[in-house]
């Protein structure tokens, strides 16, 4: 069925014609290893005023679709077949000129990580300004700051007067709303609108930009890595892996009766889904272990040592400010808490809550202002330096960016080597036999040790990364922020690998995420820092059960997909 | 409002879209480390192939000079001979005084490349070291090293020079090694300064938080995983300052504030030769061409290892 | 704004004080007769000798010495020459040259540097931006001097298009050729660092983001990609000026320009140290003043640095 035919279906009302329409869209980038199809055979559909989420992992070729459809791919990719029809007409191949002309009014985008989109050299009202006049529309101050105000933000003719690193991340992200939609366009691009913010504000900010296509009648283009996020804001959720369109459907019948294999493992994998159906199953009264990760039926009653003691930690640090004078900043706030051996204690928070500090005076590499850690009985801040060195090889750290944490000039095997060999263990023989074997546990093959970190994924860099956290065969390992990094499967297989680990070797682990989704998988006990505080503590289930502060409900309603009707089958 | 509209639920066939593994290993590549990497890169480059070849040319030029001549630069300059044209076994003619410009030029060689490669050797050591020692301490290691080095960095390179050179013992001594001590002096800030920055750069990575929680030592840390990390940069600019200084000893020489009459160089004659511009232009341009050729063949190399070294096209 | 001024005063001043205090030091404190070292083997009149003792304090201990030489040079008391002028009578005679020379090399390197730096950086990988590419680096590997022989024999004296020297008339016009010999060499930096620049911004995300927003591609040349790669060429440009003093006593030897630079050649050939020294420390100051201005001017570009703590 040809897009500009005018059929009538079985009501009798004449059929829409779709905003948007991609069909066997193929784009091919060209790259030093010559040229790649990044897309093939897809195709998707948007209504007028509809939501339309495109979900899938980095590398899926989401973006790319997205950024083709308003010609914007980069210099190195064309688009190689298929056809994009705007309202109609084939844009495809259209002019330079053709493509401004839609730009702003016609197609808006609204990208992803608001504190690399707005230029740093000028006001935000010029940004706006620029945009308005652009596309011929009035654009003096007061169209300015009516356009900023209505995204949200407040004070709007004295915030146009401000750059960019004058406002945090979630006013930049409304004022790139702002931008987005200040031409009224017909549809909206909006590739992770939220991702790199706050939970708490990625709800506000989302819940506002509802608002505001509902009421303009815009239609928007959702990218996403959440199929929760996806399943709950769009009415219609397109899966693409590899590059095509393996699935598409009505956002619920897609969560409920998923049909590809993907789509099968995405549903499984999803934290945010997992976490929804734990509580959905709950509501209905099903019992927590059957649920939950594998960790918390392993948890036996006489590990009940508390192998780490955190008293009244508190960390202040100076701050210059400007001439000599500096201020104190409490990053850590009077923080008291317990980790039974054994178990996960999840620190959950977002940025600036402090929770990486706490992770860092436990590791001992930052000296608190005041309180103690306990570990094992002992009073960390008293060790010597040689003590110290033996408190290294009993916690270890795993780090988030599976990219800063290898050195890039080590292979794998002087990697997890490194640890054995500053501590003297072993011969050359039995530590080679030792990494051998810990690629076993992490389930690499015995073959990455002659690779280099540049030749891994993320998830396979950060498996070495568990590989040398276990080298020295510690008690407690610190995950901070160790998944967050990860695509959707990758993140569910570290983690069950670190819940595998866990049940093996009896290890003890603080997790420090700001992602609560991910804590209902796999903790026993949650720790909820807000601005250096910690406002709530207790086992997973009394957390997010029943929640006795505001600022843990307003995190646990943050998580995507908290409206959605779910069946709680287990997968 | 939504609702009267179709949707159809569409699932693309299993075998036009099979199911890999989550994050399988790629195991069809052999190993390969960083260098490695770059030097697959380098020597597909026409530019490093040139310049290495140059240099390659300069090196055996500077060190084994007879090869390349029969003739003896400055011994038997006959001023019959005085600025003559080219003629059979001296193809470029001769100077002022009657000496062979291809000889003076083959033999000028040595004297460039020396200043140019111990100045750079020097600068290396001093500059890396400050600068890394203050970029991985930081505290007032930092600032002490960091306000010596502006301090030096205000003082425009030739004017410095000329200060010191006008010092008794640079102006009694002048000789090979009073032009680099010169340029020592005057040129390891900047290569401090891009040490510091490379050295902070690498720092702030989790692998070295991680070999600090490993209880690898500062110093340890530092010569194994800071400064490897740091490298390409310090490398970068070496290869150029070789250049850079072989142009400042000529220039040096020109003003006659570098190496002595004595020892042939580029400098000297192109300064010597300046009298007779206008009337014997090719005894000024022979010396030149080679200095500019020489400078160019380190910028080239520079130029390739900087693109090959680049973090930006490290990530595959 | 105002904060970051007086913070880069407060760290001007330092590095000028120990600087000169270098300049000094090395020239004053080090063993051996200051009075000698500044005149080598030519021996001075006696006459000579006791102005410059009296005008170096050299009876004075160390720093009162530096103390007053500083005041010497901030109040221009920079003492006689050779033949017992005041040099700073000849300074004021020759510096407006100089800095004619100075300001329209900078200009010529910025201008032609940005303009091919833009162009080669919008057409990465073009024939014209390899061609440009392999073209600077031939320039930065020629010395100011070569280029200025080059140039007075090529276009002064077989084209005959310009004076090959200058002499007494120093004006924008007969200062065509030493100003370009003397701009090449950054003007080929100022060509590199434009293009990495506007390449690395061409691929910023505000950049995709104002394309998104509709505006003509001119518009977003100018106002993002440009304005954006000229904040790091304005910080070299400042830096180059140390560069062009020095490439000015070669440049103005070569042409004959009645400049700083040929004067300082001059003193050299001469070895008459307290000119050096003297015009030395001027220089310095006026190097650490000009960066100083760029540093404010590097503000106003880069609004982030304004409030930097």
């Amino acid at each position: 069925m040809s897009a500009l035919d005018v059929s009538f279906n079985e009501v009798g009302m004449p059929a829409e014609r779709p905003l948007l329409e991609i069909r066997d869209l193929a784009i091919t980038f060209k790259t030093s290893g010559g040229e790649v199809q990044a897309v093939r055979n897809s195709h998707l559909t948007i209504m007028p005023g509809e939501t339309v989420a495109i979900v899938g992992e980095s590398g899926s070729g989401k973006s790319t679709t997205a950024l083709a459809a308003i010609g914007l791919l980069p210099g190195n990719g064309w688009i190689s077949g298929g056809q994009i029809l705007l309202d109609g007409e084939d844009i495809s191949h259209a002019s330079e000129k053709r493509m401004i002309e839609l730009r702003g009014n016609t197609i808006g985008m609204v990208p992803q990580d608001p504190m690399s989109n707005l230029n740093p050299v000028w006001k935000i009202g010029y940004q706006v300004k620029e945009t308005l006049r652009a596309n011929g529309r009035p654009s003096a101050p007061e169209d300015i700051a009516k356009v900023l105000a209505e995204a949200g933000l407040p004070d709007a003719h004295r915030r146009a007067k401000q750059y960019p690193h004058e406002f945090s991340g979630g006013m930049r992200q409304r004022a790139l709303i702002a931008i987005g939609l200040s031409c009224q366009p017909r549809l909206l691009i909006a590739d992770e609108p939220t991702s790199a913010l706050d939970v708490t504000v990625q709800r506000q900010i989302l819940d506002h930009l509802e608002g505001m296509t509902s009421e303009l009648g815009t239609a928007v283009l959702l990218i996403t890595h959440d199929l929760g996020l996806a399943a709950e804001r769009a009415d219609k959720v397109v899966v693409m892996y590899r590059g095509q369109v393996v699935e598409a459907g009505p956002s619920l019948e897609l969560l409920e009766n998923p049909q590809h294999p993907y789509t099968q493992r995405l549903v499984a994998s999803a934290p945010s889904l997992a976490s929804r159906r734990i509580q959905v199953a709950k509501d209905l009264g099903l019992k927590s272990d059957e649920l939950l990760a594998p960790t918390e039926a392993l948890v036996e009653p006489s590990m009940t040592e508390n192998v780490l003691q955190i008293q009244d930690l508190t960390k202040v640090f100076k701050l210059r400010s400007g001439l000599g004078r500096s201020t104190d900043f409490t990053a850590v706030d009077n923080v008291s808490f317990s980790v039974k051996r054994g178990t996960t204690t999840a620190i959950v928070g977002e940025s600036g809550s402090g929770k990486s500090t706490v992770a860092q005076m436990v590791l001992n590499l930052l000296p608190p202002t005041s309180g103690k850690i306990i570990f094992d009985g002992v009073d960390t801040s008293t060790l010597n330096s040689k003590q110290i060195f033996a408190f290294r090889r009993r916690v270890q750290p795993i780090f988030q960016d599976p990219y800063g944490s290898l050195d890039p000039m080590y292979n794998i095997y002087r990697t997890i080597e490194e640890p054995l060999r500053t501590h003297k263990v072993g011969n050359k023989v039995s530590r080679e036999k030792k990494v051998r074997e810990l690629l076993d546990q992490v389930a690499l093959p015995q073959s990455t040790m002659q690779r280099y970190p540049n030749e891994l994924s993320g998830g396979q860099r950060q498996r070495v990364a568990i590989a040398r956290a276990l080298a020295l065969d510690p008690e407690v390992i610190i995950c901070d922020e160790a998944v967050s990094a990860l695509d959707v499967l990758v993140q569910a297989q570290v983690l069950n690998l670190l819940a595998d680990l866990q049940s093996n070797l009896g290890l003890t682990y603080l997790f420090i995420t700001h992602d609560l989704a991910v804590v209902r998988q796999i903790a026993d006990h949650v720790c909820v820092m807000e601005k250096g505080k910690l406002v709530e503590t207790g086992s997973t289930d009394e957390v997010f059960d029943s929640p006795q502060q505001d600022y843990t409900k307003a995190l646990l309603n943050a998580i995507p997909g908290a409206k959605l009707m779910l069946p709680p089958e287990v997968a | 409002m939504k609702s009267n509209r179709q949707m159809e639920h569409y699932v693309a066939p299993l075998e036009d879209t099979p199911l890999l593994a989550t994050d399988a290993l790629k195991e069809d590549q052999a190993p390969l480390s960083l260098w490695q990497d770059a030097w697959r890169q380098l020597r597909k480059r026409p530019l490093f192939i040139v310049a290495a070849l140059l240099i390659t040319l300069i090196v055996i030029v500077a060190l084994f000079p007879g090869l390349f001549t029969q003739t003896a630069p400055d011994n038997n300059c006959q001023l019959a001979d005085s600025q003559g044209g080219p003629r059979a076994g001296h193809p470029l003619g001769f100077t002022f005084q009657g000496c062979d410009v291809y000889a003076r030029v083959i033999y000028g060689t040595r004297a460039s490349v020396m200043v140019g490669v111990f100045s750079v050797i020097c600068v290396l050591i001093i500059g890396v070291t400050l600068g890394a020692l203050a970029g991985f301490f930081g505290g007032w290691v930092d600032v002490i090293i960091a306000r010596l080095g502006d301090i030096f960095f205000a003082l425009p390179i030739v004017l410095g020079a000329l200060v010191v050179t006008q010092l008794p013992f640079f102006r009694d001594n002048k000789s090979v090694w009073t032009v680099i001590i010169v340029i020592l002096l005057l040129g390891w800030p900047s290569m401090a300064r891009i040490t510091r920055a490379a050295v902070i750069e690498v720092r702030g990575a989790d692998f070295i938080t991680a070999a600090r929680s490993l209880g690898v030592s500062n110093i340890q840390t530092l010569i194994r995983h800071v400064l490897p990390n740091a490298l390409a940069p310090i490398i970068v600019l070496a290869t150029m300052e070789l250049g850079v200084f072989i142009v400042l000893e000529a220039t040096l020489s020109f003003l006659g504030i570098g190496l002595p009459g004595s020892i042939m160089s580029w400098g000297n004659d192109i300064a010597a030769a300046q009298q007779q511009i206008r009337t014997n232009p090719s005894v000024l341009f022979y010396p030149a061409a080679a200095l500019t050729l020489t400078v160019l063949s380190f910028i080239m190399l520079g130029d390739a290892l900087r693109d090959a070294l680049d973090p930006k096209s490290r990530q595959r | 704004m105002i904060q970051y001024i007086l913070r880069r005063l407060l760290q001007v001043i330092p590095v000028f004080l120990g600087t000169t205090l270098l300049v000094y030091f090395m020239v004053f404190a080090l063993p051996g007769d200051p009075v000698r070292a500044l005149f080598g083997e030519r021996p001075p009149s006696e006459a000579v000798i006791v102005a410059i003792r009296q005008q170096y304090n050299l009876d004075q201990p160390f720093f009162v010495q530096y103390g007053l030489f500083l005041k010497n040079i901030f109040t221009l008391n920079l003492g006689v020459d050779f033949t017992g002028q005041p040099i700073s009578a000849s300074l004021a005679r020759v510096f407006p040259v100089t800095a004619m020379l100075a300001v329209e090399a900078l200009a010529i390197q910025a201008v032609f540097g940005i303009a091919f730096g833009l162009v080669a950086g919008l057409r990465k990988g073009k024939l014209f931006d390899s061609t440009v590419l392999l073209a600077s680096l031939v320039v930065i590997a020629v010395p100011v001097f070569v280029f200025g022989f080059v140039l007075q024999l090529v276009v002064g004296v077989q084209l005959g298009w310009a004076k090959p020297t200058v002499g007494s008339d120093a004006e924008w016009s007969t200062l065509v050729l030493p100003a370009t010999s003397l701009a090449l060499g950054s003007f080929a930096y100022v060509l590199r660092l434009t293009r990495a620049s506007v390449i690395e911004n061409m691929n910023a995300d505000y950049v995709r983001t104002a394309t998104a927003k509709g505006l003509s591609r001119p518009r977003v040349v100018v106002t993002h990609i440009l304005r954006n790669s000229l904040i790091p060429v304005v910080t070299y440009l400042g830096a180059s000026l140390g560069g062009l003093m020095g490439g000015a006593i070669v440049t103005e030897g070569i042409f004959n320009v009645p400049g700083v630079g040929q004067k300082l050649y001059q003193s050299i050939l001469r070895s008459e140290g307290p000119t050096i020294v003297a015009i030395v420390s001027v220089l310095v100051l006026v190097f650490v003043i000009a960066n100083l201005l760029v540093d404010l001017l590097y503000a106003w570009l880069d609004p982030r640095i304004r409030y930097e703590k």
